[in-house]
């Protein structure tokens, strides 16, 4: 799931400068779940643009912001309002806004700031342990990703400045190598720790990531 | 083997480190620390140069966490051609510790890879396997913790960087008699030569700030008892300093020694 939280308002008062009218688009995914852009927070940003002085030609919550067809297919019922404003504001990941962007040559103003792919702890509380970088080796580290949880990323690690078991970087956490050594050896086998991993092939996902299912 | 360590300036000129340098009693080398810290200074390339031009022996220390393999290669190209010879690879501390930490971490090559690119450089190949016009001489070295744990993590990653090509092991600043022995057994096994990491601790206030501030420094509760014990605290640093450089001689084979400002304590510590 995309973990997304709301800009500051200062932020957002800022980039709002000079625009009376706004739309408000939220999403009916990632965004409603982690609160930040879901029906009840686009109403309530309805409620503070309007109390800021500005109005609000209409809004709408996209089933899935993301998919491009279906937010085009959602403005386009939303069209009378839409021309009516100055901008539109997204409250979804950055994939979301360029569903939006996509369609409409009006300016998008970003409400949301997307911060990583989170697992659920629990409600409420997220945890980037995935990075998407499109070559998985958790098999050989025990399910610990050294990408995502290593604070360098570190395909040979753990770095010198792991301190009883903790990250450098922040020592509330886990050395990643630390954790991946540890169930490696609960498994009883050497895992990635039997090879030198080569270099990251940085050019193998794409920047930016394109895929085509082909039939 | 006696080594210490200078610092780039922030800035340009470089007369002021030349001097630090130049009164440094007769040493086996010199090392130029690469953004330590990750607080941003002039390339090491350059007073790593000009060092190898006085005649004093240069050992370049060279980290992962501000080029990509490219500038790697291409710093490791120009620090052949300045006539620098010898290399610490290093990881790098992360971004957060130093006076950028908005900046990006590279870490495109970790300190292994990094060490596999030194050796790949010196057989005239770059990373992508194509020839170089003439190939660099290198006598490159890694950083090991002798204070980490679990051992055996530490040891696996320890012959990973043997087996990539690295020729001596720099160990960071420890005060732990026994890990300090358990290490050198390890090494030695390994066939490698271990330089001992020695830290000039000055006070207890300093003890703490390293304890709490610098990654992979962890001065033992009772060191820093003593040093706030202490009459004169600096002249109880030098007797645990002096107490590491005798342990460095019966397990070790050399002592790299970082005394912050005070270089001409050196010759006292080496008594």
């Amino acid at each position: 799931m995309i973990i997304s939280s709301q800009k500051k308002t200062e932020e957002l008062l800022c980039t709002l400068e000079g625009k009376k009218a706004l739309f408000l688009i939220g999403c009916g995914a990632c965004a409603t779940a982690c609160k930040s852009g879901g029906e009840e927070e686009v109403f309530r940003m309805e409620d503070w643009l309007i109390r800021q002085g500005k109005e609000v030609t209409g809004s709408m919550v996209i089933e899935e912001a993301c998919h491009i067809l279906r937010a085009g297919r959602d403005l386009r019922q939303h069209k009378a309002a839409v021309e009516r404003a100055d901008a539109l504001m997204v409250l979804a990941c950055g994939a979301g806004v360029q569903s939006i962007s996509v369609h409409s040559p009006k300016q998008v103003v970003p409400a949301l700031d997307s911060l990583f792919l989170g697992n659920i702890r629990r409600i409420g509380e997220f945890e980037e342990k995935c990075s998407l970088c499109g070559n998985c080796i958790l098999d050989e580290t025990a399910g610990v990703c050294p990408v995502t949880n290593c604070a360098k990323g570190l395909l040979n690690g753990p770095c010198g400045g792991m301190e009883e078991g903790r990250c450098e970087a922040d020592r509330e956490l886990d050395c990643a190598w630390a954790r991946i050594f540890e169930r490696l050896e609960a498994q009883g086998r050497a895992g990635v720790f039997e090879r030198t991993v080569a270099p990251k092939n940085w050019s193998a996902k794409g920047s930016p990531g394109r895929r085509s299912l082909k039939p | 083997m006696v080594t210490a360590e200078v610092a780039p300036p922030k800035g340009v000129s470089l007369g002021e480190v030349l001097e630090t340098a130049r009164r440094l009693p007769s040493l086996c080398a010199v090392n130029v620390t690469d953004n330590q810290g990750a607080n941003m200074r002039q390339s090491p390339l350059v007073l790593a140069g000009a060092l190898a031009r006085e005649g004093i022996e240069p050992v370049l220390q060279l980290t992962c966490r501000d080029r990509n393999r490219m500038a790697l290669q291409s710093d490791l190209l120009g620090a052949a051609a300045l006539g620098v010879k010898n290399l610490l690879i290093l990881s790098g501390d992360h971004p957060r510790f130093g006076d950028h930490p908005e900046a990006r971490a590279v870490f495109d090559l970790d300190s292994v890879q990094l060490l596999q690119t030194v050796h790949a450089l010196g057989e005239g190949r770059d990373l992508a396997g194509r020839p170089l016009a003439d190939a660099p001489r290198f006598f490159a070295g890694a950083a090991a913790a002798p204070d980490a744990e679990p051992f055996g993590l530490m040891l696996q990653k320890l012959r990973k960087k043997v087996a990539a090509g690295a020729r001596f092991v720099q160990t960071q600043a420890t005060f732990d008699a026994e890990k300090i022995r358990r290490f050198g057994a390890a090494a030695a096994e390994l066939e490698v030569p271990v330089i001992l990491g020695v830290l000039l601790l000055k006070s207890a206030k300093m003890a703490r700030f390293l304890n709490a501030h610098i990654p992979g420094v962890q001065v033992p509760a009772r060191t820093v008892e003593l040093l706030e014990a202490a009459r004169d605290p600096l002249a109880e640093g030098q007797a645990v300093a002096r107490d590491l450089v005798a342990q460095a001689r019966s397990c070790c084979q050399g002592v790299h020694l970082m005394t912050l400002g005070r270089e001409d304590l050196i010759p006292a510590l080496l008594d």
